[in-house]
């Protein structure tokens, strides 16, 4: 079992205990207001976004084992962390994800098909973060942390442009990037610190702290709790049970607010736990214990939402409406996926630049000929 | 205008004899000054005005919103550049020297030159990198190299080299206007030579290449401030009854190989110079094409003239790692010698 408990702060803001009872600890205290200001309403279109994705998930997961994705990266036990944070943005804040979050872009609005199809092979992005129906969600970065300095590079310019800092919450924009553990470690992020404390930029910093970078555990990306990389950067920092909503939706709020009204840079480390593996190319069994798993499996977010809602008076029918919604949104979710076709060859040559290019129009106009020369040969 | 024998040349209000770095100057401040999202960031270039003094003045023209001393991180400009790019914006980042060009790859060759492909069109990066490159100025190590090769072949860069006053007045306005990444290349140790700016117009479009000394025996071809020595010994040629035809490169990605072809057709000999050292180097991209292209036309065979494949040498070694005319004409015999 990895040794986590030196990386936990005294109180890691808590809302929720693992069984779902209500019982803000201290560092709740100044985040209270935030969850008082949701209704029954809101709560459960909560619960109901982290089943919807919960069960997306896990089909998409079959979907590739069954050899009809190239990859899936789960996001099975962050939902509390991704649908939290998510509620608690804007309309005209943006966010800058990293490749795990599914439940952030639903509930931006983005179509999730969209994510299967970067991971059946069919487009290296999926949709337009310009189009007004996909949430200010911009496009999943592979590359570990590189996603930071544009997010960073994004809120310089809200800075410049004067749209933060007015005084006007409606209006006033912010920016949320999120990122792993394994991030943490990679220069991007660091001068992504660096940039966002010099310029005081309007954005939350939203690390998720999954435990683990594929098969190296968090104990060998830091020596100090990761919030508190943060603080070194003049960031003002805070660690969150990233398994609580309420928590994740509280502090979220409460952050990206300070930034927006001029307050300069956040940054909340959420202590989540990857349920699954890291993708389906790896196999954590090898790295980790059954009774890690086992311990965090007790702490499943939705679980844990879901006996606070039936304390609330949720009932059984609200319940299993969610259920049959997001078994009906799995099947449709394979559906859709099976109907896939596979793009043009011309996919390759178009915008690769903006401007017009002679060496990629010249090898299409190639292409073409070549594979004209080849009909009425062997079949291809 | 003023009439000199059949040849129509601009007034003098239009024709300015200035250096490069000066002519850069004024080319970011016209680019500036015609559209407000163009903005400059870099290490030391507001207050101080560049190391180079490239930028010297446009901090206290357009304010420290667009002029940005950033904080020293290449990867960090690069990777903030293209979020306010996405933001609307279209940011000249200047790299300090050629050989801190490094910690910002990564950025430029898997994020910036992908994203507009990524974005499926949805989205374009206007972005330029001045990157003052090349050898000649007796500095340290990181200081004199030429590494335009490694962004060459990087789909989605474009990458371009002027070589005079001129040129660089209009290319660095070109390439801001672009929109798409574009890897500018400034010889550096042609910061501090004149040349007539023609402020009325252009030569040519920023990816043409350009014949600038006719000949008829030996095509020679450079981008930057390899085009001056090659001049240097087409002058030396002709004193030995040689005619160097002079072609200047100027856009490296794409590379224009329409003047270049009908050059070699007319010489039937090439010989490619650079900087840089000539394994896997864009002077070996020329080669190729042009032996595939023009096979027909050849006398010879295409020849570099390039550095070595060394690590750019201590500067008192500069001098014999870097081609000077008398390693071009050496070329040129050889080619002859077919």
């Amino acid at each position: 079992m990895t040794d986590v408990t030196r990386m936990v702060a005294d109180s890691p803001v808590q809302f929720l205990a693992p069984d779902g009872t209500f019982a803000p600890n201290v560092g709740a205290e100044e985040y209270a207001p935030f969850v008082e200001r949701l209704d029954d309403a809101a709560l459960q279109r909560m619960f109901r976004d982290m089943a919807m994705v919960r069960a997306f998930d896990v089909e998409a997961g079959n979907l590739q084992r069954q050899g009809q994705l190239a990859l899936w990266v789960p996001s099975h036990g962050q939902e509390a962390a991704q649908v939290g944070s998510a509620c608690a943005m804007r309309p005209q804040d943006h966010i800058f994800p990293s490749y795990r979050e599914h439940a952030v872009g639903m509930v931006r609005g983005i179509d999730l098909m969209n994510v299967i199809r970067m991971l059946r092979g069919l487009t290296h992005g999926g949709w337009d973060p310009k189009d007004p129906r996909n949430g200010n969600f911009h496009l999943y970065t592979l590359v570990i942390g590189s996603q930071a300095l544009h997010a960073t590079g994004y809120a310089m310019g809200i800075q410049f442009d004067g749209a933060f800092g007015t005084g006007d919450p409606e209006n006033d924009q912010a920016v949320v990037v999120y990122f792993g553990d394994g991030a943490t470690s990679q220069g991007d992020v660091s001068e992504a610190f660096v940039f966002a404390a010099s310029y005081q930029t309007p954005q939350v910093f939203f690390l998720q702290n999954n435990h683990w970078a594929i098969s190296v555990p968090v104990s060998r990306q830091s020596r100090t709790p990761l919030y508190r990389r943060g603080e070194g950067f003049g960031i003002p920092s805070v660690q969150i049970d990233g398994n609580d909503v309420l928590a994740s939706y509280a502090v979220t709020a409460k952050n990206l607010d300070e930034a927006r009204a001029g307050g300069g840079p956040r940054l909340v480390e959420a202590l989540t736990y990857r349920i699954g593996a890291h993708t389906t190319s790896d196999d954590p069994t090898k790295y980790r214990t059954d009774d890690e798993l086992a311990s965090w499996v007790a702490r499943d977010p939705i679980a844990r939402f879901q006996a606070y809602l039936r304390g609330r008076g949720a009932a059984d029918a609200f319940f299993d409406g969610v259920a049959a919604e997001a078994k009906d949104f799995a099947a449709d979710t394979r559906r859709r996926t099976l109907a896939l076709e596979s793009p043009p060859a011309e996919l390759m040559f178009e915008n690769v630049y903006t401007d017009e290019h002679p060496l990629t129009a010249e090898q299409f106009e190639w292409l073409g000929r070549y594979e004209e020369s080849l009909e009425g040969g062997d079949a291809r | 205008m003023t009439e000199v024998g059949t040849v129509t040349t601009p007034t003098t209000s239009e024709l300015q004899t200035m250096p490069m770095a000066k002519a850069l100057n004024a080319g970011l401040a016209a680019a500036m000054a015609a559209d407000e999202r163009v903005l400059l960031m870099g290490e030391d270039i507001g207050t101080l005005g560049g190391v180079f003094r490239v930028t010297e003045g446009l901090k206290n023209t357009y304010g420290e919103h667009r002029v940005l001393d950033t904080p020293l991180a290449e990867s960090g400009i690069v990777g903030t550049a293209i979020g306010l790019a996405m933001r609307g914006y279209r940011p000249v980042c200047e790299i300090q020297f050629d050989g801190f060009i490094f910690p910002g790859f990564d950025q430029i060759t898997t994020q910036l030159a992908k994203l507009t492909n990524r974005h499926e069109g949805a989205q374009a990066f206007p972005i330029v990198i001045r990157v003052p490159y090349g050898g000649h100025i007796g500095a340290v190590e990181h200081h004199q190299e030429s590494p335009e090769a490694y962004f060459a072949h990087t789909a989605g860069l474009r990458s371009v080299s002027p070589s005079t006053p001129h040129d660089a007045y209009w290319m660095i306005q070109e390439a801001i206007a672009a929109n798409d990444p574009v890897m500018f290349f400034e010889p550096k140790s042609r910061y501090w030579q004149k040349g007539a700016v023609d402020l009325a117009a252009p030569a040519v479009p920023l990816h043409s290449s350009r014949v600038v000394r006719t000949g008829s025996d030996v095509t020679v071809l450079a981008h930057g401030a390899m085009v001056s020595v090659l001049l240097q010994a087409a002058e030396l040629a002709a004193s030995e009854g040689i005619s160097l035809e002079v072609v200047d490169l100027r856009s490296i990605a794409p590379i224009d190989y329409a003047p270049i072809l009908e050059s070699v057709r007319k010489t039937g000999r090439l010989i490619v110079a650079q900087e840089a050292p000539g394994n896997v180097s864009v002077g070996s991209e020329i080669a190729a094409t042009v032996a595939e292209r023009a096979f027909y036309s050849l006398e010879a065979p295409v020849l570099r003239v390039s550095g070595f494949d060394v690590p750019f040498p201590p500067a008192k070694l500069e001098g014999v790692f870097l081609p000077d005319a008398d390693r071009i004409l050496e070329a040129v015999d050889r080619a002859l010698a077919y």
